[in-house]
Order: structure tokens, then sequence, then C-alpha cells
């Protein structure tokens, strides 16, 4: 059983979703916590069963699909994937059991379930038309999660959201069947395995078009500057359940994406992009932080702010050296807690005052006590305070992308502690003062449910905030042996300079006395 | 003195023709059925050609059988022509029109199933299109296709609305200017060369390196004019949404896979070697031609306010995609187009199927035409099981992995990136972009708007058993797709690439 839990982690939620079909619709809601329930512990399970001491692939499964043309059923999983499933399937747990939503629980149940397969999928897929197959399959849920329960502008977000993606990714498929013809080319063999493209160097001018390729599909999904505008409408018509999902889970497909394909595969593509981006993501930073300070709904300020924090995470990925790239894929982790947390934050009034707008609210704090304490907390993490999570994941994006450029980093860390500033306005405007509307004395505090979904991702803040090495430590394993990969693939002076070497020193040694 | 023709039987070779033959069978018997008895229900008729169709599709397949060993078989003075590509074309055709066929079985009672004819025709049309593919003689084409074209005139007219006399009427006007077109150009090919075999007529013009290649010219416009009439490439398309209209959506969707892939392997057969040749002139036309009808169609498609008509134009837009494999001629290409269309063939059937199973006999007040957009708002809430396959084949058309037609996807963008089209390979990704809209746009109805208040009585009440089960397997073809895609993709090559294609 232990080789094939990938596969029971991928199809287990699709399966009992499938059977969810049958299930009485007053009891859909308790089947669909169990399974989800049951699909973290596997999680859990997978994450005992893994050896974080190995940096290479685990548990890898692989089976043909279509050997003629070369696709195959490649999952396994390294540090860099583990926790993001692990987090996706903790969401899909929480998402599931504080649900509020009381129109046709069973279909959103059933959607949430395949959902939670294509995430898993997504991150286990070690073959790029599988990867494929997963990423675009993760769109109809969420298409219909936000059609079918979202705001009144709901169909033409919906419809925003999936053409905005779908288009990209057709542009990302182009790019992967001509990484398959080259590798057909070079080999004889058609191949869309992953590990097997790792092998492959291209030349830089090839290296630059299937980069282009690849980043306009990652980066609609990210969503980088300029391509963001889908994700506010997005936001703003979803149900609380589903930009939980978004912002914690199917935006971190993005940049996860960048890490597993457009820095191994392109190396020099990616050093010689290294600037544009990080200048892109800092305009992201930036631009999306005035954006979030002129918000007057909240859950536009937690979707802005959420932006904003992908931005530091493309930073620190495309510092292209260890510290970076294991401080973006941990603040991948610590961004899904911490903006999945806000957006159920934000949920819990919308249920109780149906608006969003900040102006309604103030001087929550006296009336809701409890939950102006885990609100807090969580704007502090947001905001990156230190011993939160946040904090260590932006620290660490930070001091990586310091080494490629002391410029950079600085200008990127002025605008973090300014993005501070919207989220305190944002949280003064909401909880102190004195209460000015007669509908918000009488608000109920948090409820036991809700206590059950939001105590445990303060929890998790705060201990991965002050302890974050039983994660950091598997992630920069892995993210160690794919500099390395890096490195060794690198074929311009720029690269070579850019990628660190991690290479064993005595060999270094050896080497330079050979020469 | 003439001499006397001396010809022995064996060298005629007469058993390929045995699956026209059968078809051919097949419709008088079900004429002399008539005549002995009149009034018989419809089912014994679509049995009837059930059967003589699964002989057909038998002796296709031994026909296949016997090409892998020992390649293809001439026969009848070198008319009949049996390579990979006109076993795959009859397998196609008549595995397509077995699927098709038990659509007649509704509960609703429609004019044209009781007449014994219409299964007749259908039969005698399955043969003209079997005889088409099955020769690389122009004029063998030409009555093939002609047999075919006025067997299909016939069907549409048989639904006795007015639209569908409309449409008969449109398609013989536009059909006949079609085979003014095709008869022109094979005759200047004839003129200038002597042969009526394609292969001939490759291998002269090749011998004087295409000398005459003014004549060539216009001979291949004429061709490609009477090609984007049959296989509605645009600017020639103007027909098919009109007549995809009138007539009924069981007979639509067979017209946008059978005839089409018949056109298909025809064109396969004219272009390849001329794109080849090197006349740049066909390949800068050809592909304007292809770029164009994917993109214009798809966004004639966003603006339609009936489901069949934009599923008129989303098969043109289809129809120009595949001709793209054409245009790219490269064995991969070709394997490709017949992958294609085949996963094309389930989706589209499913497709099409849930439309005439939702067909009912008069407009509903406030209804616009027979499958308008709104009849089917709110339809998850009314019948969740029909959105979700009629949401299914429109995902699988939109080309949305792991359904059926993404395979074929990505294996004509494939083989466009290596063939060298790396600019087409773009378009043809960013078209299905523009076509995802309006397949979302009947998901965006059935999965996100609220029902109509009454219509839902008048839903399903076409559905028979037998519409229940074509669907079935429409869908199960749609969602197992990828596990057929590797066998087929072998035969298919195994095939195409025997046939010197």
């Amino acid at each position: 059983m232990q080789e094939h839990i990938l596969s029971i982690l991928i199809f287990f939620p699709a399966l009992a979703a499938m059977l969810g079909f049958i299930v009485h619709k007053d009891s859909a809601r308790a089947y669909g916590i169990t399974v989800a329930a049951v699909e973290f512990f596997l999680s859990l399970w997978l994450w005992y069963l893994y050896d974080p001491m190995t940096s290479g692939m685990q548990f890898m499964e692989s089976a043909p699909l279509v050997a003629a043309f070369g696709i195959n059923y490649i999952v396994g999983i390294d540090g860099i994937s583990l926790f993001i499933i692990i987090l996706a399937t903790f969401f899909t747990m929480i998402g599931i059991a504080s649900l509020t939503e009381t129109r046709r629980v069973k279909d959103l149940i059933v959607t949430l379930l395949f959902l939670e397969m294509t995430m898993v999928g997504v991150f286990a897929a070690l073959d790029a038309v599988v990867f494929y197959v997963f990423w675009e399959l993760s769109l109809i849920p969420m298409l219909y999660i936000i059609g079918a329960w979202g705001g009144p502008l709901r169909i033409y977000a919906s419809v925003k959201f999936f053409l905005y993606t779908f288009t990209g990714s057709l542009v990302m498929l182009v790019g992967m069947l001509f990484m398959a013809y080259f590798y057909h080319q070079a080999t004889g063999q058609w191949s869309f395995s992953l590990l097997e493209w790792y092998r492959l160097i291209l030349p830089l001018n090839f290296q630059l078009w299937l980069f282009a390729a690849f980043f306009v599909g990652f980066a609609i999904k990210v969503p980088m500057f300029p391509f963001h505008t889908w994700l506010p409408y997005a936001h703003g018509q979803a149900p609380t359940i589903g930009s939980v999902i978004l912002a914690a889970i199917l935006l971190k497909m993005g940049t996860y994406a960048f890490v597993r394909f457009s820095l191994p595969l392109f190396p020099d593509a990616s050093v010689f992009f290294m600037f544009p981006i990080a200048t892109l993501a800092i305009i992201m930073i930036v631009y999306t932080a005035m954006v979030a300070y002129a918000q007057e709904d909240v859950k536009q300020v937690v979707a802005y702010s959420s932006v904003s924090h992908m931005g530091v995470i493309v930073l620190g990925t495309f510092a292209l050296n260890v510290e970076g790239i294991s401080g973006s894929i941990f603040l991948m982790i610590a961004h899904g807690v911490v903006s999945g947390a806000l957006f159920l934050l934000v949920g819990v009034i919308y249920d109780r005052r149906h608006t969003k707008l900040m102006s309604e609210f103030g001087g929550l704090a006296s009336v809701m006590p409890r939950y102006a304490t885990l609100f807090g907390i969580m704007m502090m993490a947001s905001v990156g305070l230190p011993l939160t999570i946040n904090f260590v994941g932006e620290f660490l994006s930070l001091l990586g992308f310091y080494k490629q450029s002391h410029g950079f980093a600085l200008v990127a860390g002025t605008a973090i502690i300014v993005g501070a500033i919207y989220m305190l306005t944002a949280y003064k405007k909401m909880f102190f003062g004195t209460v000015t509307k007669e509908e918000n004395k009488h608000l109920k505090d948090v409820n036991k449910t809700e206590l059950l979904a939001l105590v445990p991702l303060a929890v998790i803040t705060i201990w991965l905030g002050v302890y974050p090495k039983p994660i950091l430590e598997p992630i920069s394993n892995s993210v160690e042996s794919i500099v390395q990969l890096m490195h060794d693939k690198a074929q311009t002076p720029e690269a070579q300079k850019r990628i660190p070497n991690l290479g064993n020193p005595e060999v270094k040694n050896l080497q330079q006395e050979a020469h | 003195m003439l001499e006397p023709i001396n010809v022995s039987l064996a060298s005629l070779n007469i058993a390929t023709l045995a699956p026209m033959l059968i078809a051919i069978v097949g419709a008088l018997s079900i004429l002399c059925i008539d005549m002995l008895k009149e009034g018989l229900h419809k089912s014994l008729y679509v049995m009837v050609s059930l059967l003589f169709l699964l002989l057909d599709l038998g002796v296709v397949i031994d026909f296949g059988n016997t090409f892998l060993k020992n390649g293809p078989v001439l026969g009848m003075f070198d008319m009949i022509l049996m390579d990979g590509l006109a076993i795959m074309g009859q397998i196609i055709i008549v595995a397509g029109s077995m699927l098709f066929i038990p659509l007649a079985l509704t509960s609703k009672r429609f004019h044209e199933y009781n007449y014994p004819e219409y299964f007749a025709l259908f039969l005698f049309m399955i043969a003209g299109f079997q005889f088409m593919v099955a020769t690389d003689n122009l004029i063998m084409i030409f009555v093939g296709l002609e047999t075919a074209s006025l067997a299909l005139y016939a069907l549409i007219a048989l639904h006795n609305r007015s639209k569908s006399f409309e449409a008969a009427v449109k398609y013989f006007t536009m059909g006949a200017l079609a085979a003014g077109f095709f008869a022109f150009g094979s005759m200047i090919l004839y003129a200038i060369t002597g042969a009526i075999e394609i292969n001939q007529i490759a291998s002269v013009l090749a011998a004087d390196r295409y000398a005459d290649i003014g004549y060539v010219l216009v001979a291949v416009s004429f061709l490609l004019a009477a090609f984007g009439f049959k296989l509605s490439m645009v600017p020639f398309h103007t027909w098919t949404p009109d007549v995809y209209e009138g007539s009924t959506a069981a007979l639509a969707g067979y017209m946008s896979i059978v005839p089409k892939i018949a056109g298909f392997i025809v064109a396969m057969r004219l272009f390849e070697f001329l794109v080849h040749s090197g006349v740049v002139w066909l390949q800068v036309i050809l592909y304007v031609a292809v770029v164009v009808t994917m993109t214009a169609s798809n966004i004639w498609a966003m603006v339609q306010t009936d489901v069949k008509r934009m599923l008129a134009y989303s098969s043109i837009s289809h129809a120009g995609f595949v001709m793209a494999a054409i245009l790219i001629g490269t064995t991969q290409s070709n394997t490709a187009l017949f992958l294609y269309w085949a996963l094309f063939g389930f989706t589209n059937l499913g497709a099409f199927t849930m439309l005439w199973v939702s067909r009912q006999k008069n407009l509903l007040p406030g209804q616009s035409s027979d499958h308008a957009f709104e009849k089917f708002s709110g339809l998850i809430k009314t019948m969740p099981m029909a959105a979700i396959m009629m949401g299914l084949f429109m995902l699988s058309l939109a080309g949305i992995p792991p359904f059926g037609l993404f395979w074929g996807k990505i294996y004509v963008i494939a083989s466009a990136v290596s063939g060298g089209y790396t600019v087409l390979a773009l378009i043809m990704a960013l078209n299905s972009a523009l076509a995802a809209y309006y397949y979302l746009k009947l998901i965006v109805y059935m999965f996100m708007k609220e029902p109509i208040v009454g219509y839902e009585k008048h839903y399903l009440t076409n559905a028979s058993l037998s519409l229940k089960t074509i669907v079935g397997i429409a869908a199960i073809g749609t969602i197992f797709a990828v596990v057929a895609v590797n066998p087929l993709l072998n035969v298919i090559t195994l095939f195409v690439y025997n046939s010197g294609y």
C-alpha cells in the first residue's frame, strides 16, 4: 500500500465524490468532512513515511498511458510538493468543516472533493501531460463554485477566471509539446516525463522561447502583474470556501510550477529573465499594496494583500539559490495558511452581517473579542511580524535575493514594510473606535465550528513561526538538488555565476587540481 | 475492328466491392420488405440496417487484416483501392453510422422514420461514402460523392418542416455547385496529364516537373472550392448552420462527422502530393484557409443564440483544425487527423444526441428556436444527470483534459510542432481558448442560471432507451478515451504509414 500511497491520495477524493452523489443531501456535509479528514490523515501518514534526508523523488509510481506518444502516469513527491499537498488536504478539510453555505450543499461538497483530487494531482504529477490534465481539471470545480455559489457578478467572474487561466495554459501546452519534440529530436523517443526532461540541455534561444511559453501559463495562475486582473473579480464574487481554496492552494500551483518546471528546465533563461521578473514581482508587491489600501471592501483588501505576497514568493523563487527558493516554498505554505485563514475570517463576519464593507463595521473588538484576537494574529502574520509563519518565508526569500542584488532586495523589503500600512488601517477601521452601527452591537462572537477551523490555523501560524525546522529542512534538502541540477546544466557564464554550486567541496578541489 | 476485351474474373477482384455491396443489398432488402408488407414499425428497419452495417464493418475489418499482411488491394480495373486510408475511413463511416442509426428510435413520432425509404436512402448514402474513400480514381470519387450527397439531401427534406425543405434545397444548390467545381478541376487535371487516377496524375506531373503549373493551379483552385463546400471551410461554409438548423439534431450530428471524414480522405489523397511537391501557392492558400476557418467560425459561434447553430459553427472550426493536419502533411499529422476525428465522433455524437433527446415537437412559448440556450437554464437543478452529460461533452469539445478530444488536440498540435509549423501550433492552441468561451456559455446556462419554470416537463420527453444507450456509449468513449488512445494511435500509424501518407 505504501508504494501506491500517492495514487490513493489522488484518487480517493474523486472516488468519494462519485459515491457522494448517492449520499442523502442532509448527510452530505458529514460525509464530506469524513472523507476530507481521512484524506488529511493519509497525507499526514505520507509525511510520516517520507524520508526527510533524501533529496530526490519518493513514492514514485509509473504506468504507461499513451506509450506511443511517451505519455506516462508518473507521480512522486519531494520535500517541495509534500507540504503543499498536506496544505491542500488540510484546507479542504477545514474548508468543508467550517462551511456555512446552505444552498445545495451536496453539490458543493462533491465539487470540493473533485477539486481536492486535482490539487493533489497537480503537486504529485511528474509527467508534463499528467500535470497539465490536473492543472486544467482544477479549473472546472472552481468555475462551478464561483459561478453557482458566488455573488451577483458571479458568472462574469467565473468565466473570466476560466478563460484567463485556460488561455495561459494552452500556450504552456504548446511549450510542453515543443519540449517533448526537442526530447524526441535528441533521443529519438517521445517523452513527457519531467525527470527525463531535466537531463535535456537546450541552447539558450530555445530556452528563452520555451521559458516565455511556460511563463505565460504560470504567471496568469500566480497571478503576476499585469495578468492579475481576473483575481479580484474571482475573490470578490466567490463564496468564502472558494476564496479560501483559491488563495491557499490554487494560486500556489503557479509558483510551484516555476520551481518544478521553469527553473530546472531552463536555468540559463531563468537567469536571463531574473531581473525582469524581479521587477515585475516588485511592481506587483508595491502596486497591489497600494490598490489594497484604496479598497473599501475587506475581502478585496485581503485579496490584494494575497497578490502582493505572491510577489514576494516569485521574488524568492527567482533568487535561484537555496535560501531564496526554500524561503519561497516555505512562504507558499505560510501564505496558504495566513491568507486562507484571513478569507475564513472575512467569511465569519460576512455570514453575520452580509456585507464586507469596512465602513459598516468599527469597534468590533469590544463586541467580538475572540474574533478580533484571531483576526489580529492573522493580520500580524500577514504583515510579516517576526515569530509568525510569514516572517520566516519572507526573510529567507529576501535574503536569497539579497545575494543576487542588494538594491532589489532593499526595495522589496521596504515594500513589504509599507504593505503593513493597509493591513493595519483595515484592522483599525474594523475593530477599533466606537461601535457606530446599531446592527453591530449584538453580533455573536465566533462559535465552536468556526473556532475548530481557525484555532488550528493560528496555532500553526505561531508554531511554524517559532520553530520552522521540521518543514524547512526537508524543503531545503530538495531545493539543494534542484539548485545543483541548475548549476550543472547552466551554460552561459552569467548563469554559472548566478546559480551557486553546492557540490561536495572535496569534489570541487579535485576538479581544481585537474585543471 | 476493336479487340475483344479479355478479362479474367480473378483479376477483377470482385471481393473489393463487398463492403459497398453489403450496404446496397441492405438498402434493397429494406425496400423489398416494404413491398411485401407495409406499415412495419421503424424499429425493424433500424435493426435490419444495423445488421447490414455490422456485416459491412466486419468485411472492412477483414480487409484491414489483409492490408496489414499483404498491402493495398486493387480491384475492378484498379477503380477500387483498399489501402489504409480507405479502410480506416470506412471503419469510421460505418461505425459512425451504426451509432447514429439507433437515434431513429425516439419515443416521439417523427414523420420521416415512418418511411422505410429513409433507411434505404441511409444505406445508399453509406455505400456512396464508401465508394468515395475506397478509390483514387477521380470519376469514382465523383460518383460516390454524388450518390451520397443526393441521398443526404433527401434525408434532410424528409423531416417535413419548412425549415428542412429550405435546408435541403440550400444544401442541394451548394452541393451541385461544388460538384461542378469538382468536375471542372478533374477535367483540367485530365487534360494536362491524361490520367484520372490521383497517383498517376502525381507521377505525370512530377515527371514533367510541373511544366503546366498554371493549369495545375486553376485545377487546384476548382478542387479547393469543391472541398471547401463539402468540408464547409470558410468562405464556403455559409450553408452549414442553416442546414444543421433545418435538419434533425440526429442528422445534423451525423453530417458533422461522417460526410466530413470522407471529404478529408479525398482531400488527403489529392492535396498530399501537391503540398509536398513544393507548390508554395497551395500551401499558402491552405494555410490561410485553415486559420480563417478555425478563427472566424469560432467567433461566429460565440454570438449564436441556438445551441445547434453554435455546434454547427463549432464543427466548422473543428474541421478547420483538422484541415491543418492535411496542410502539415506528415505521417504523424495524418495519423492525428484520424485519431482526432474518431474521438470527435464520439463527443459530437453525444452532444447532438443530447440535443435530440431534448427535442420537443412544437416550440414552447417564449422559445425562439428548437434548442435555444434558455431552454437549458438551470438544468443541473431539474435534471442533474442530463446536465452533467451535456457538460461533459462540452468540456471535451473545448479540449479540457482528460476527456476525449484533448488527446486528439494535443496530437494534432504536436504534429504541427514537429512539422515545423510553430505559429500554426500557437494559433491552434489559442483557438481552443476562443472556442472554450462558447462551450462554456452552455455550461453557464446549465449550471449557473435558474431554471425556467415549466420547461423541465419538456426536456427529456424524446428520450428512449436506445437514445440513452447512445448517450452512455458516447460518454464512456469520451471519459475513458485515454485508455483507447494508445492502441488507436498504434493501429492508425500502421495503416497510414503503410499507405504511404
